[in-house]
Order: C-alpha cells, then sequence, then structure tokens
C-alpha cells in the first residue's frame, strides 16, 4: 500500500488539517507520501520533514499554483498518481475543494466522504473532512465560548472574549448570531459552519438548533448558559445554568 | 446572454427528525415530508435572478431521481425557472446514486443543453456530501466558483465572493464555470399561487441516467448508519459558583 496526502498549506504554515489526514494515512498503513505545491513551499516541507510517519515528501514549486485553486492542483495531483501509482490519495476538506474535484477529473478514482477510515478498498479513494480522526492529536484550541442570538449585538461579544481570555480560548458563533450581523461568519460553528470537538465548550445564549448541535456535539464537556429553561442545548449540556447570560457571563469571568 | 442549469434535489425536509432505519442501511424515508434542498433554493435564486437582470435568458431545473423529484422540479418553475428535466432513477437504485453519478448526468446535460453556467447547492442536507458541484466542474473541466456569497457579471466573465475558513476570498472565472451556492448568496423567494399554478404548464422533459449514457452502477459500498451516539443531558447548577465548582471538579480551571 502506498498513499499520497495532499498538504493543506498558504505558503507560511502548514495547515494543522493535513496532520489529521496523515493520522488517516498511518491506518491505512504502508508508505506515506505528501504532496505540497504552492509558490513557497519552504515552511511547509520543513514542517512535515519532521512529522512521523511520512516516507516522502514531494515538493511542486510554481507561479501556477498561486491562489491554490482546484483547477491548477487537480493535474498535478493525476500527474503524480501517474508517476507513482498510490493505492489511495487522501486530502482534507480545503477551500479549494481540491478534495471533491480530483475523483471528477479524467482519472476514474474511487471518492468517499466518509469521516472515519473503516474499511481498506484496494483503489484509490479520497477521504474527503478528514478533520474527525483522531480528536485527540488535535491542534485545536482546547476551550471555545460560542455566543448566540441572545447575545443581542455584536458588541456584547466583548462578554465573551473576556470570558475567553480566562481560558486562553477560542470564540465562535451560531448560525443566528452570524446572521443577525453580530460577528462575521467564519465564527460559525455547526452543519455549514466549522464542525469542533474541544475539551470544553461553552454555550451562551444558544438555544441548540440541530445544525448546531451537529457542530459541536462531540465536545468532552458542554457548558450551557440560556435564560430559557427550555432550550435544547441543555438536552446536550453536561452542565446547565438556566441564568440571564448578561449577569452570569461577567460573573463567571470575575470568578475565574 | 447565458443558459443556467440549476440542480434541485429531493431531501427529507430541514425540520423533520431523521431516524436510521432498524437493519442501518440507510434512514426512514417513507412517509417523511420532503422538500427540496435548502441550498439548491438558493441557486434556484440566483439563476432566476440573473434572469430578472437579463444577464440569462432561460434557466432550466435539473432533478435526478425518483418520481416525486419532479415536485421539487415544479418548486423551482414555480420560483421562476423556465422549463425542467427530470432524469428517472428508480426508487431502489437511487439509494445507491452518488454524487459522481450525479455529477456526469450534469455534465452531460450541461453539454446538451448549452449552458453557459451551471448553479448547485454547496451540499445537500440529507448527506453533506459537497461534491457534485466540483465533479461536476471537473468532469466538464470547467471552472469552478464554489460557496458563493455574491456572484457578479463582468465582461470578462464573472467575479464571485466565496465563503472560506477565515473570511471571504474573491476570485474572477471565465464562462462557462459550475458555481455551487452558499447560505448567504441571497435570500430565496417564496413560490406564490399564481406561480404554482403557472408552473404547472411549464415544460417538463423526462429522461433516464441510460439517455444520458451515464453507468450510475455503484462505485462506493455504505456498510452501515449509524444514530450519534446519545448525549445524556448532565445536571442543572442552581447559580454560577456552583458552575465554577464544577468546573474545577472537571478540571478545566
Amino acid at each position: 500500500k502506498s498513499t499520497l496526502v495532499v498538504a493543506e498549506h498558504n505558503n507560511e504554515a502548514l495547515n494543522p488539517i493535513t496532520l489529521n489526514t496523515i493520522s488517516a494515512a498511518k491506518k491505512i498503513g504502508g508508505d506515506v507520501t505528501v504532496l505540497v505545491a504552492g509558490t513557497k513551499c519552504g515552511p511547509a516541507s520543513e514542517a512535515l520533514s519532521k512529522v512521523e510517519g511520512v516516507t516522502k515528501v514531494l515538493v511542486a514549486e510554481n507561479a501556477a499554483f498561486n491562489g491554490f485553486t482546484a483547477e491548477a492542483l487537480t493535474p498535478l495531483v493525476l500527474a503524480a498518481q501517474s508517476q507513482f501509482k498510490f493505492t489511495h490519495i487522501l486530502a482534507g476538506a480545503p477551500d479549494s475543494a481540491l478534495s471533491q474535484r480530483v475523483p471528477g477529473g479524467p482519472t476514474e478514482f474511487r471518492q468517499s466522504g466518509d469521516h472515519r477510515v473503516k474499511s481498506e478498498t484496494p483503489l484509490a479513494h479520497i477521504y474527503a473532512e478528514c478533520i474527525y480522526l483522531n480528536p485527540d492529536a488535535w491542534p485545536e484550541p482546547r476551550v471555545i465560548v460560542s455566543g448566540g442570538r441572545g447575545l443581542k449585538s455584536g458588541d456584547n461579544f466583548k462578554l465573551l472574549y473576556d470570558l475567553a481570555d480566562k481560558f486562553g480560548a477560542a470564540v465562535g458563533a451560531s448560525r443566528a448570531a452570524v446572521d443577525a450581523g453580530f460577528v462575521a461568519n467564519d465564527l460559525q460553528i455547526g452543519q455549514t459552519g466549522k464542525i469542533v470537538a474541544p475539551e470544553l465548550y461553552i454555550a451562551v445564549g444558544i438555544s441548540g438548533a440541530i445544525q448546531h448541535l451537529a457542530g459541536m456535539k462531540d465536545s468532552k464537556t458542554i457548558v450551557a448558559i440560556n435564560k430559557d429553561p427550555e432550550a435544547p442545548i441543555f438536552q446536550v449540556a453536561d452542565i446547565g445554568i438556566v441564568a440571564d447570560l448578561f449577569k452570569a457571563v461577567p460573573e463567571l469571568t470575575g470568578k475565574l | 446572454m447565458a443558459r443556467v442549469l440549476v440542480g434541485v434535489k429531493r431531501v427529507i425536509d430541514y425540520a423533520v427528525k431523521v431516524r436510521v432505519k432498524p437493519d442501518k442501511t440507510g434512514v426512514v424515508t417513507q412517509g417523511v415530508k420532503h422538500s427540496m434542498n435548502p441550498f439548491d433554493e438558493i441557486a434556484v435564486e440566483e439563476a432566476v435572478k440573473l434572469k430578472e437582470k437579463k444577464l440569462a435568458e432561460e434557466v432550466i431545473a435539473v432533478s435526478v431521481g425518483p418520481a416525486q423529484s419532479q415536485e421539487v422540479i415544479r418548486t423551482a418553475l414555480a420560483m421562476g425557472a423556465d422549463r425542467g428535466v427530470h432524469v428517472e432513477i428508480p426508487a431502489a437504485e437511487y439509494e445507491l446514486l452518488q454524487p459522481i453519478h450525479v455529477s456526469k448526468i450534469l455534465a452531460k446535460l450541461a453539454l446538451d443543453e448549452k449552458a453557459d453556467l451551471v448553479i448547485l447547492g454547496k451540499q445537500a442536507i440529507d448527506d453533506d456530501a459537497n461534491q457534485t458541484a466540483q465533479m461536476t466542474a471537473a468532469v466538464l473541466d470547467w471552472p469552478q466558483g464554489t460557496f458563493c456569497n455574491k456572484i457578479e457579471k463582468t465582461d470578462a466573465g464573472l467575479t464571485i465572493t466565496r465563503e472560506i475558513d477565515g473570511g471571504l476570498e474573491t476570485i474572477k472565472t471565465k464562462t462557462p464555470a459550475v458555481l455551487s451556492a452558499d447560505l448567504r448568496l441571497n435570500t430565496p423567494r417564496y413560490a406564490t399561487l399564481p406561480n404554482i399554478m403557472k408552473a404547472k404548464k411549464k415544460p417538463l422533459k423526462k429522461v433516464t441516467a441510460k439517455d444520458l449514457g451515464v453507468d450510475t452502477s455503484p462505485r462506493i459500498e455504505v456498510i452501515s448508519v449509524e444514530d450519534p451516539p446519545v448525549r445524556q443531558a448532565g445536571a442543572t447548577v442552581a447559580d454560577v459558583d456552583a458552575l465554577v465548582a464544577k468546573l474545577k471538579e472537571g478540571g478545566h480551571i
């Protein structure tokens, strides 16, 4: 067996999803080759050479890869495949959507959007969205403080940033908060936003729509602060507190 | 003036609580309310808007699936699409249909219909695959504009704002192209009753995958479909002090 992992990076640093993808490749077994393409591949290839289990790093530096478009990267992956005949090709689910474009290309690939490596089928596979793999190894924030429509305004998110500072936490938001214009869409956690699984997830003023729960229910410990005792978030919370967030959050921040 | 092909998928309605079949082969669809995939509604809205702005001359709504798929084509027609194409896949076969098959079907139709743009929802809310637009672009070897937040026509082609991790990305692309609609591209209109009545008279063509020369034999095997582990609700605490104590207990602070 031999697996090609397509690295994701921004010419400055390696995207952590690549490490998850390498973990998946190691589970398949055999050699793990990583392909780094970009306009400046030094930092990413250097980081990769230190990753345990990587057999070989292929580097393709070219102005054509500026912007990392799937249109430019797909032929490169296909060329690597025709030269090295990998049994599996893995990529994350990056913005460039490469992992989806390659299987539709001129070479016939089998493709899977499966979130876990369960079986080994002897043909090239691409596993999209490897982020579910090996959550213990996540270089992601240990704690996430997330706000919903209950925050009432973007300014009020300051309460969450203050609380997050106490934990060294990242701040997230529900779709309702994003749609209401409180915060930018890149903070969105949920089915159509980011999927996260931190040690501690503090949901503040979030009712717990099923689409939001889909994005955070794998968190180890969930804390919910909401004034509505009927809010569905309490059905998944390990620790719930029915309280006015505008009082409870500053009090909590003060006591930490 | 462009011709736009827009894909519409019939999925379990977003408000329905999905149940896994006892034999773990899939989810229960019988007797469950279905509707158009919400991201496809956004795609249809964008296509109809292009027509209203005289940037498109015709909008063709395509659905791939069993007989009931015609319902969502009618919805698209009521929203303003001009005509429909139903690619009928028998129900039993449809359960095994994968994004790669749908991509090949859409690509073939895009060429047959001489489409300049294919607009699809970024993902369907039933399997969340987020693959069809990208694979359609690859099959056609056309540029792709995924996760569109804004689509603007320029002399040279299109300027597209994309929703990506960490913000927005703006790209320029030539046409023909395949685009996928993200949540904030627009707010889909409701079909009004007069338009629903009018939609019944709009042309709807039925074809099969075989007519289009697309092999739909399964390429991946679904081993098992399972419910996510149920999370037990924990205790509610009375005040912030008790919350702090619990966090200490759990080693979080």
